[in-house]
This record gives structure tokens, sequence and C-alpha cells, in this order.
């Protein structure tokens, strides 16, 4: 049975699921994105209190959602890293944390740009965005803690120890941001919350949100590959991968 | 179609600007990072593929100096 | 009979070290006495919080009406930054001088002796913040109710930073750019208490009830009490297997 885990934190291993996945993840994500969008774009019908400017939520929402479930998977692995010391965790980790942050810088940036014909605004300090604003601080603090310690092993601990303290902090962040912006701003109509929505309208939201998690899959193991190809440079099959020429 | 024509899908009935930047953004920075990361594969591969090149040339003229001489009789 | 009870009293004195508390008592004492010998690590945060604060009116304005609804922000904002300038002596007085790493191969549990470290921390940082906070909370022209709660707040949340504030210094023991990599780590996670402390201080000056605002700043106080110090330990050991 521990045979599994083992195989499972083998950089080999994973480098040939990997590529394996790859092309499934990237087409039908990409497929599956397209669909939703163009869906989101052309076919919709438009929401009657914000009109064409809620389509916007089709690139939001997909971003926003994958910005917080990053994070929630590089706190279980994490955990991995700390309880088990399984390498491939922390080369997950150090992988997706940059993606993590583009997806959120996203999240922020559409939704700031849709405040502009919603609110009259082009920044808002509102509870989700500003809820953002901090996952992007955590995110960048992860990634700078990752890249400035030089041994491997420290680096990996020490990330997976700050991940944890922030995962643990999301919720106290989040309810005290929400508490605040209560108490500053009387809401009366929360910016990104989406319009009650038929399924001609969150059908292709779905599907935009599955391409761009499959699309995060491909990107992760793409980037966990690269990774182990730098620190696995002295094993013989990383050697023998890298001069049969490999795609 | 919920447009009438390719014109009103552009404007979006004024919210045009605001709904394209954000997929243009959200395109960009989404295929500039898949992109980015092929291409960091790829010169991590490149790189390791070189430095393999360089010490295997150093090491040939080594294995050939491994060859037993015979020494002349003349 | 008695014979073997005083053979039994003996062996358990011998093999036992110290106690916990009294090592714990030990490590806080040692590190007021160096505070207050080295009296420039008392100072230093105590006049950057002065001197930030008075940056506001200067930079903004000095009217009472502006200094009256941004001064408790202002105050928590610059005592939070004082302490987080201050995390850098937490750890690296120790570090240089190889007691740190004593520290870490005590029998007793690393994170006790570093909740009493931190706690000497405060009394050396955040309680002066504390005292100096009437001052200019005067001169932030708050009413005398407002500068009460804001002291209250200051007194349960300068802990908080503190402690969340050495899980900071733990991981960045060592590194390079240690003090912005540490604010940079650390500020996302003083937000909350920020948002609270202030919102408690807005509350007592539009006049209601603050006695729940208190308990969550409390609730704050407790859970980072409990729970800090098992991180920064993590961290600490972490840190100086690196080194």
């Amino acid at each position: 049975m521990w045979q599994i885990f083992h195989k499972l934190g083998s950089p080999k291993w994973f480098y040939g699921i990997a590529s394996k996945l790859m092309p499934w993840l990237l087409w039908l994500g990409a497929g599956l994105l397209l669909a939703g969008l163009v869906w989101g774009l052309a076919f919709a019908p438009k929401d009657y209190l914000q009109g064409n400017s809620y389509r916007i939520l089709y690139i939001h929402v997909p971003s926003a959602f994958l910005a917080q479930s990053v994070y929630l998977m590089m706190a279980s692995a994490a955990v991995v890293t700390l309880v088990w010391r399984i390498k491939l965790a922390d080369l997950f980790v150090r992988s997706v944390a940059p993606v993590g942050a583009i997806f959120t810088f996203l999240a922020l940036f559409t939704g700031a740009v849709w405040g502009k014909p919603t609110w009259g605004t082009w920044w808002i300090w509102d509870a989700r965005l500003t809820s953002m604003l901090i996952l992007l601080f955590l995110y960048f603090g992860v990634i700078a803690l990752s890249s400035a310690i030089s041994d491997e092993k420290s680096a990996a601990r020490s990330t997976a120890v700050l991940v944890l303290v922030g995962v643990v902090n999301i919720p106290i962040i989040k309810y005290s941001v929400e508490w605040w912006n209560t108490l500053h701003q009387p809401a009366t109509f929360k910016l990104t919350e989406k319009p009650s929505m038929s399924p001609d309208m969150w059908v292709p939201l779905l599907l935009a949100v599955l391409g761009l998690y499959l699309i995060f899959g491909w990107l992760a193991c793409l980037r966990m590959q690269t990774e182990i190809l730098t620190r696995e440079s002295r094993t013989r099959w990383v050697q023998e991968l890298v001069r049969s020429g490999e795609g | 179609m919920e447009f009438d024509s390719i014109a009103a899908f552009w404007s979006m009935e004024g919210h045009g600007p605001y709904v394209w930047t954000c997929y243009a953004v959200f395109t960009v920075c989404l295929v500039g990072l898949m992109v980015w990361s092929m291409r960091q594969r790829r010169s991590v591969i490149n790189s390791q593929r070189r430095r393999a090149g360089r010490s295997s040339a150093r090491q040939a003229p080594a294995a050939a100096s491994f060859t037993p001489v015979q020494p002349s009789r003349d | 009979m008695t014979a073997e009870a005083t053979v039994t009293i003996t062996i358990r004195s011998e093999d036992s070290a110290v106690g916990v508390l009294p090592a714990m008592w030990a490590v806080l004492m040692r590190d007021l006495r160096g505070a207050f010998r080295q009296r420039q690590d008392l100072l230093n945060p105590l006049l950057f919080f002065v001197m930030v604060v008075s940056l506001f009116p200067l930079g903004v304005s000095p009217e009472p009406a502006f200094l009256r609804e941004a001064g408790a922000g202002i105050l928590w904002v610059a005592a939070l930054l004082s302490v987080l300038l201050s995390l850098d002596h937490l750890f690296r007085h120790d570090y240089d001088d190889g007691t740190l790493e004593q520290l870490v191969l005590q029998p007793q549990p690393l994170f006790l002796l570093l909740l009493a470290k931190t706690l000497a921390h405060w009394v050396v940082t955040g309680l002066p913040l504390v005292l100096l906070t009437p001052v200019l909370g005067v001169m932030m022209q708050l009413d005398g109710n407002s500068i009460l709660v804001l002291c209250l707040t200051l007194l349960i949340g300068t802990p908080v930073l503190s402690f969340i504030g050495s899980i900071g210094a733990a991981l960045t023991l060592g590194l390079r750019s240690a003090g912005v990599l540490l604010s940079l780590l650390i500020i996302p996670l003083y937000i909350p208490v920020l948002i609270f402390g202030t919102g408690t201080v807005s509350a007592a000056t539009d006049g209601a009830a603050v006695s729940a605002y208190m308990a969550l700043m409390g609730a704050f106080l407790v859970l980072a009490l409990t729970l800090a110090p098992f991180a920064s330990a993590a961290a600490l050991r972490i840190s100086l297997s690196n080194s």
C-alpha cells in the first residue's frame, strides 16, 4: 500500500504521468473555456440591471475561484511537505504560486474594471475586492520567501509554514474585511454579486470555470515538469530524457 | 446571437471598452503565462542538453587515452 | 518505609532539569534585562511611533475635524509599523551570538520558551507604545473616551502583533533582505487586527457599547498566544537548520 505513496512521490513517475495528461488537459480545457466565453459574450442574454457589462463575470468568476482554490491546494501541499516531506508537494507550491498570483491579479483587475460602469469608479474598497487584494499580498509573500532561501529543504519547509499560517488567516481576513466594509459603506448593491441567473447565463459560466481549472491543471503539470528537470538534472533518467530531445 | 450586428457586439451598448479590455487582459495574461511556461521548460531542456554535450565532448579524448599503447620495437 | 520515601523524592529531584515555568521566567527576565541595558531597542520604536504620527498632520491636514476622524486609525497604523520595525531584534541578538541555538536545544518545550521571549518583546515595545498613546491621542484631538478605548485596543492588540510578528521573524531569520521580506509576509496577517482595533474605537466614538468588540479582540489575543508560538518554533527550527 505504501508503495503507492512512494510512487506518488517519485518525480520521475510524475513526469511521465504529466506528459500523458497534459494534452487532454490543454485541449479539453481550452475547448471548454472558449465555448463558455463565446457563449457568454455573444449568446447569453443581457442582464436587466447591469446591461452588457456583466459579461465580465465570465472571466472574473473563474479567475476568482481559481485564485482561492489554488491557495487551498497550496495549503494541502504544504501539509504534505511538512508531515511527509514529499518533494513533489514543495515543487507544486513553487510552480503554482505565480499562477495563483496571476489569477488573483486578473480577478482584481476585472473586478475593478467591472466597477466603472456599475459604480462609476475604477476602484472601490468593497469586501470582495479588498479580500482579493490581501490574498494577492499573501501570494507575493509566499513567492518572496521561497526565492529568498537558498537551501532547498529549508525553503520548502519555511514556505510550507508560511502558506499554512496564511490559510488559517484567510477566513479571519475575510470575516474582518466584510465587517469593516459594513462599517464604512452602506452596501446598497454588492459589486460582484452574481445577477440572479437563468441557465443560459450560468451554463457558460460553468463551462468557463471548468475550462480554466483544466488549463490550470495543464499549467501546473508543465511548470512542475520544469522544476523537476531543474532539480533532478543529475539523475540518469533526466539526462537521457534531455538527450533524446523530448518535446 | 444576442446582438444584432458586429458593430453592436463590439460596442455592447457603451460597455464595450470595459468588457473588451477585461477580455483582452485576460487573454494576454493567460496565453502569456502558458507560452512563458512552455518556453521555460524548453530552455531548461536545451541548456541541460548543451551542458551534457560539452561534458561528453570533453570526455571523449580522455576515453581514448585509456587504450593501451603498444610500445614500438623500432 | 521512611527511608524508601526519601530515596524516591531524592531521585525525582535529581533527574528533573529546570522546570518549565522557571525556564520561561528565566528567558523572560534575560530578555528584559538585555533590553533595558541596550536602551536603543527600547527607544527607537517609541521615537518612530511619535514621528510617524506627527507626519500625518504635517502631510495631510492639522484640522481638528480631520484629526478626530483619522486619529485612531493613524495611531493604530503607526503602532503597527513600530512593532513591525522592532521585530528584527526579537531574535537577531540571540541569533548572532549563538544563544538562539542553545535555546532550541533546551529540554523545555521550545514553544513555551518562545512564548516567554515574545512576551518580553511586547513588554519592551508594545507596552511603552500603549503608555504613550494618551499623549498622542490628545495631540490628535481625540476625546477622553476614545483615547481610553484606543489604549485598551492597543493594549490587547499589540501583543497579538508581537506574536504574529514572531512567526515572520522566525521565518526570515538570517535572510539577506529580512526586514522588507518580514513586512511583506506579516502585513496581510496584521490586517484583521488593525480592522478590529480601529473599528472598536470607531464604535466607541459613536457611543456604542464596546464590550463585544473587546471580547473579539481578546479572542484574537488568546488565539495568537496559543497558536503563534507553535508556528514560530517550527519556523525557527527550520531557519536554524538552514544556517
